[in-house]
């Protein structure tokens, strides 16, 4: 075995490309995620349209990723911690695409409620978001870093975020049940929060592969407790 | 003869038996892998050619019907110990071996070293056909040995024939001279010959290096046949076929055994740093 200068190759070059365009996607979305809740919260029609647009570039890398790995899986045909590399970019480029869809969704329902008067503080979901925010963050810091804790601080907060979306919704429905003329804006924040809780799961998923890329471990479905 | 029966297998599915740095330690990390049998049986095996030691303190287990890969870069000692296990280093006159090797609990040091071979076949890199007819190549080591009657010769050759996955290219020109065969047909020629005399375990030292990828694929297909009926150890320089073959693999590094675990383990996630760096192709 050759010892001394490590030899850098070509086939890790392209493993930083394809984590590159990985972060690219990863940027893109957590500004959309962000955008729009704003559009949501501060009623920000330009963000909701930045969202809109953004949503092509986001499909667009989600299909160049895919190709970019399924490449990689070919020609070098990976092993070990490139394995687990290549496998955790193709299901986090998934998810990560999926959650731009959502955001897309969010930012629909924002432009839809522009008109509206406002008929409930948006405390939960100014709250809700906020979280979920930072879970989306932390999951794809935690895939730079190769952070196995952070990812695993990322599960942690899922419950919250189930929880503040059940208590959204119960609170939705009093207000619906209250005045019939709030259902169309009520049913809106509830598709609002609906979303904002699945783009935590898929905060969650990342956070699983991150697991699963450092640690070659499987924590999904409590497969690790089972084993 | 019947495989050594594992002594308390582990409840956990995997193995997992991992060498260390001192040989003293070495046996007392070894753990069996649940549901095993264990065939070959090595404890703190040392080699050297004249003063230099090429391998250090071996201790592991060959697991019976089971596919165990040897990798490793050049010069590791994979190889070494490969032949070591026939005893066919024993044709180089200053090389020595130190330590056990139990075949079904059988010291391979004591036993005949004829009989030895006759249970522990091996095939190597380059086919080497003896300069006979097809059928002669099957008939030789049998005839040798006396094991078979003259009249149950043909069946005998036809059937390590079929076992190779040969006989339906060759079975109209038994008596053509091997070399008419391709490179690959030679391999499982040389195959066949091994198991003409129904060896326990067959070694194959790199059986595929020099084939296409045709040939490999018949070589790999017929390696997962013959697990039902012998226990097969190779060397491969080839990580993928490594993959797609073994069931167990072990790690060599400058004759050391540096992780063996089930071939699963070693190609997803290994444990020690050099075994990833290895099969990742980083170095240094």
């Amino acid at each position: 075995m050759q010892t001394g200068a490590r030899i850098v190759r070509h086939f890790e070059a392209e493993l930083e490309q394809l984590k590159g365009k990985l972060l690219e996607m990863s940027a893109l979305v957590e500004a959309s995620v962000q955008r729009s809740v704003s559009a949501v919260t501060q009623k920000d029609r330009s963000a909701a349209d930045q969202v809109l647009r953004d949503e092509a570039r986001v499909n667009q890398l989600e299909m160049e990723i895919d190709e970019f790995a399924i490449n990689l899986l070919a020609t070098q045909q990976p092993l070990a911690a490139d394995l687990r590399l290549v496998v955790a970019a193709l299901k986090i480029n998934t998810d990560l695409e999926r959650m731009g869809d959502l955001s897309v969704s969010i930012a629909q329902r924002a432009i839809s409620l522009l008109s509206e008067p406002v008929i409930q503080p948006m405390v939960d979901i100014r709250h809700m978001s906020a979280l979920v925010e930072s879970m989306v963050r932390k999951s794809m810091d935690a895939f730079v870093a190769n952070d196995a804790d952070m990812a695993r601080s990322v599960l942690a907060s899922d419950d919250a975020v189930d929880s503040l979306r059940t208590a959204s919704y119960h609170e939705l429905v009093s207000f619906m049940e209250k005045d019939p003329h709030n259902i169309p804006q009520a049913l809106d924040l509830i598709g609002i929060t609906r979303s904002l809780e699945r783009i935590a799961d898929h905060s969650t998923n990342i956070a699983e592969d991150v697991l699963f890329l450092v640690k070659g471990v499987d924590v999904r479905h409590h497969a690790e407790a089972r084993q | 003869m019947s495989p050594m029966q594992a002594p308390s297998p582990q409840p956990a599915p995997d193995v997992t038996m991992r060498s260390q740095t001192f040989p003293m330690q070495m046996a007392e990390q070894q753990k069996q892998a649940a549901g095993e049998l264990s065939k070959l049986s090595t404890t703190n095996l040392n080699f050297y050619y004249g003063s230099f030691q090429a391998l250090h303190g071996i201790s592991m287990q060959v697991y019976a019907n089971r596919v165990t890969a040897f990798i490793g870069p050049s010069g590791c000692g994979k190889s070494t110990f490969l032949r070591t296990i026939n005893r066919m280093y024993e044709i180089i006159r200053t090389s020595r071996a130190e330590g056990e090797i139990l075949l079904d609990g059988e010291d391979i040091f004591k036993l005949e070293v004829s009989e030895l071979r006759k249970r522990v076949g091996m095939v190597f890199q380059r086919s080497n056909p003896f300069p006979k007819s097809i059928f002669d190549n099957i008939a030789y080591g049998p005839r040798i040995n006396g094991s078979v009657s003259r009249s149950g010769m043909k069946d005998h050759v036809e059937q390590s024939l079929r076992r190779a996955a040969l006989w339906d290219e060759v079975k109209d020109k038994l008596h053509a001279s091997a070399y008419s065969l391709s490179g690959g047909q030679q391999q499982r020629l040389c195959i066949a010959r091994a198991l003409a005399v129904n060896p326990e375990v067959l070694l194959l030292d790199e059986p595929c290096s020099a084939l296409d990828p045709i040939a490999t694929a018949k070589i790999e297909d017929l390696i997962f046949q013959l697990k039902d009926s012998c226990t097969i150890v190779i060397v491969t320089h080839n990580m993928q076929q490594a993959a797609r073959v073994a069931d167990y693999t072990g790690f060599f590094l400058m004759g050391k055994l540096i992780e063996f675990d089930t071939t699963t383990v070693i190609f997803k996630n290994p444990t020690r740093k050099e075994t990833e760096d290895y099969i990742t192709g980083r170095f240094g």
